[in-house]
């Protein structure tokens, strides 16, 4: 497996801010070692060595059970580490938790909330919980809060009357009480509707414009790949790498695909001139290409057709976040850890 | 599709950083809002309405009973004086709802009190606020010890009026024969509704012990009123001779000594100082548990 050299991975050793790092300065989350072993001898999370640089929109990534929730509880100083020491913007967690987690929104396994209140009335009361909110500007934030949720006409309704996606637009509205320095989502998406889906992360763009350093889970390829900056991959429990999400997409290297009836043939032309793991497939051919691959292209398709391929398509298909994936893991993306 | 949208390094940095500042009006807010949840919700009410139903039920049986307020009733020096005096009924239905009515409900308030919020998943989002381990428990207790007051307010003020509906009102003979105005009486009952409310307060951090130790809020809530029973069961064996001065709800119905003259205080500072006893103990052990404790609900 190739490893570009910019990319942080938990072999490579630690590069701090990888690639292009927006604003710079010390890192908004940083662990080191972390390591939670639940009282069953589960190992949920094992070494977890992670930097969150600052002003990124941060995408954590890993299938069912790979870790990410119980990294997160971790971070907000819920769960105590086994091992390993977790800093969260300069402090330790969770030593530093009433420093740290007025400055932090969070939504955390999904939306938790009192059935018997209002919107406004859960909002108010976890305003309330916070020491360092101002009782006189709560009503004031609270109406901005659901505003900007898009729940504002919702806001007299019970709780428990609320629909999955208004509950978790509520819980987002409750990170959102105060300007946050840090946003840590844990799968904000769940449950909405693809429109809903779409608002939450022009919400996250929004937030993340502000200054916000958002720190996402999710086991959405496609939504860490739109919204993202960086990109963390998690698998049982281990962290297998974390980079920038170009970085990262670059790895899944473009593969070649040449479209032919007459697959042996085009597979035995490919492998002569130095295109390797080809797969031959139904109608096509698929191969990597290494480092150099474009300049090789002309030549090879040239090859292709002196062999007397019958070439009907020729191309080299961008690689995803999920082939990358796929490439790290050797594996589907949910696989349970 | 694999369109990196990425937002530029030129970005605005509108949020401040840097740690904020706790006021005295937000450390305050979450007491307030504690409070304000108790009393909001319709099991509250429900359980205040129960206890409220109890002096009614008393009256109209003692009415029914005895006939016209003249006749000498037999029964216990309590029953006896309610129908001579309205306000004897407070004092009555306080002893009846102590042993088992009180504190039924308050096992209810207090067993709930945090295991509710972790069934619910709110105890995590009340920690992210972050709401502060011990202030979250304070908070707590002290929201229990306000249902104390209230519930104790439900009997008593539901039993002054509906004694003074059913039988006359004037001076109080007291249980040591002598005799105070209306007034004096009156004072007394606050006074004893204190003292009631002060005597469920070991329950109360009994309760909340309970509370941090499961996720469920109905176990704990069954706990708590399960060893209410257990404990009144273990007071009446006389073979325990030995601890029962020990047990939470042994001095519970001293307050009885505030109805003579002049008032016997031993009984009732031996309650409030083992009242207090117990919510140093379990205070502490809940306050051990909970802020060491792994939240994972
Ligand atoms: N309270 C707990 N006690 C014991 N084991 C636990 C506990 N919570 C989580 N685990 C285990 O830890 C591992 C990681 O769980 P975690 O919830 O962190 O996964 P996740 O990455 O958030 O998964 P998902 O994508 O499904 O939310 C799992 O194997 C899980 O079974
Ligand atoms: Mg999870």
């Amino acid at each position: 497996m190739t490893q570009s050299p910019t990319l942080e991975t938990t072999e490579g050793g630690r590069t701090a801010e990888a690639g292009a790092a927006p604003a710079g300065g010390a890192p908004v989350i940083r662990t080191q070692g972390l390591t939670k072993r639940f009282g069953g001898g589960q190992l949920a999370v094992d070494g977890l060595d992670l930097t969150v640089p600052r002003g990124s929109v941060f995408g954590f990534l890993g299938p069912n059970g790979s870790g990410k929730t119980t990294t997160i509880r971790m971070l907000m100083g819920l769960i105590a580490p086994t091992s390993g020491v977790a800093t969260v913007l300069g402090e330790s967690m969770p030593q530093a938790t009433s420093l740290v987690l007025p400055r932090v929104g969070a939504l955390i396994e999904g939306p938790a909330l009192y059935g018997y209140l209002s919107g406004r009335d859960n909002l108010a009361r976890f305003d309330a919980a916070d020491p360092t909110a101002d009782p006189r500007t709560r009503k004031a934030r609270v109406g901005a809060a659901l505003e900007r949720v898009g729940l504002s006409a919702a806001a007299g309704k019970k709780a428990r009357a609320y629909s999955l996606g208004m509950k978790q637009r509520l819980g987002l509205a409750a990170a959102l009480l105060q300007p946050r320095e840090l946003l840590v989502l844990d799968e904000p998406t769940n449950g909405l509707d693809p429109q809903g889906m779409r608002e939450i992360r022009a919400l996250v763009r929004e937030v993340a414009a502000e200054g916000t350093t958002v720190f996402l889970s999710s086991h959405l390829l496609d939504e860490i790949e739109q919204v993202c900056t960086h990109a963390a991959v998690m698998s049982k429990g281990r962290l297998l790498v974390q980079g920038t999400v170009a970085e990262l997409a670059a790895r899944a290297q473009g593969r070649l695909v040449v479209r032919t009836p007459a697959v042996a043939k085009a597979a035995e032309v490919l492998r002569e001139h130095g295109v390797t793991d080809v797969r031959p497939a139904e109608g096509r051919v698929d191969g990597a290409l290494e480092a150099a691959g474009d300049e090789l292209l002309p030549g090879l398709c040239a090859a292709l057709v002196a062999a007397g391929v019958p070439v009907h398509g020729f191309g080299v298909e961008r690689g995803t976040l999920e082939d990358a994936f796929v490439a790290l893991t050797g594996e589907g993306f949910d696989v349970a850890g | 599709m694999s369109q990196v949208e990425a937002v530029g390094p030129s970005r605005p940095q509108t949020v401040a950083a840097g740690p904020r500042r706790g006021t005295p009006a937000g450390f305050l807010a979450l007491f307030l809002s504690e409070l304000g949840l108790t009393f909001r919700r319709m099991r509250t009410i429900a359980l205040l309405g129960v206890l409220a139903l109890v002096p009614i039920l008393i009256g109209v049986v003692v009415k029914i009973e005895t006939g016209d307020t003249n006749g000498r009733g037999g029964g216990p020096a309590f029953i006896a004086q309610v129908t001579q005096n309205g306000v004897f009924l407070a004092f009555t239905a306080l002893v009846v709802s102590l042993p088992v009515f009180l504190p039924m409900t308050v096992g209810v308030v207090a067993g709930d009190s945090v295991a509710g919020e972790a069934t619910s998943g709110t105890l995590r989002y009340l920690l992210v606020a972050p709401a502060g381990r011990t202030r979250l428990l304070a908070a707590k207790f002290a929201a229990a010890m306000a249902f104390c007051v209230a519930a104790t307010l439900a009997v008593a003020l539901s039993a002054l009026l509906i004694g003074s509906i059913l039988f006359p009102l004037g001076q109080v003979t007291l249980l040591s024969g002598d005799t105070i105005s209306l007034g004096s009486a009156l004072l007394r009952v606050v006074l004893i509704c204190a003292v009631v409310a002060l005597s469920l307060a070991g329950l109360v951090a009994i309760g909340l012990f309970v509370s941090t130790l499961t996720g469920s809020g109905i176990a704990a809530m069954a706990t708590t009123v399960g060893l209410v029973i257990i404990v009144q069961v273990l007071d009446s064996f006389p073979q325990l001779h030995a601890v029962q001065p020990w047990l939470f709800t042994h001095h519970w119905l001293s307050f009885a000594d505030l109805l003579r003259k002049p008032m016997y205080w031993d009984q009732v500072w031996q309650n409030l100082g083992l009242q207090a006893l117990y919510v140093a103990v379990f205070g502490s052990a809940a306050w051990a548990r909970f802020t060491s404790r792994d939240i994972t609900a």
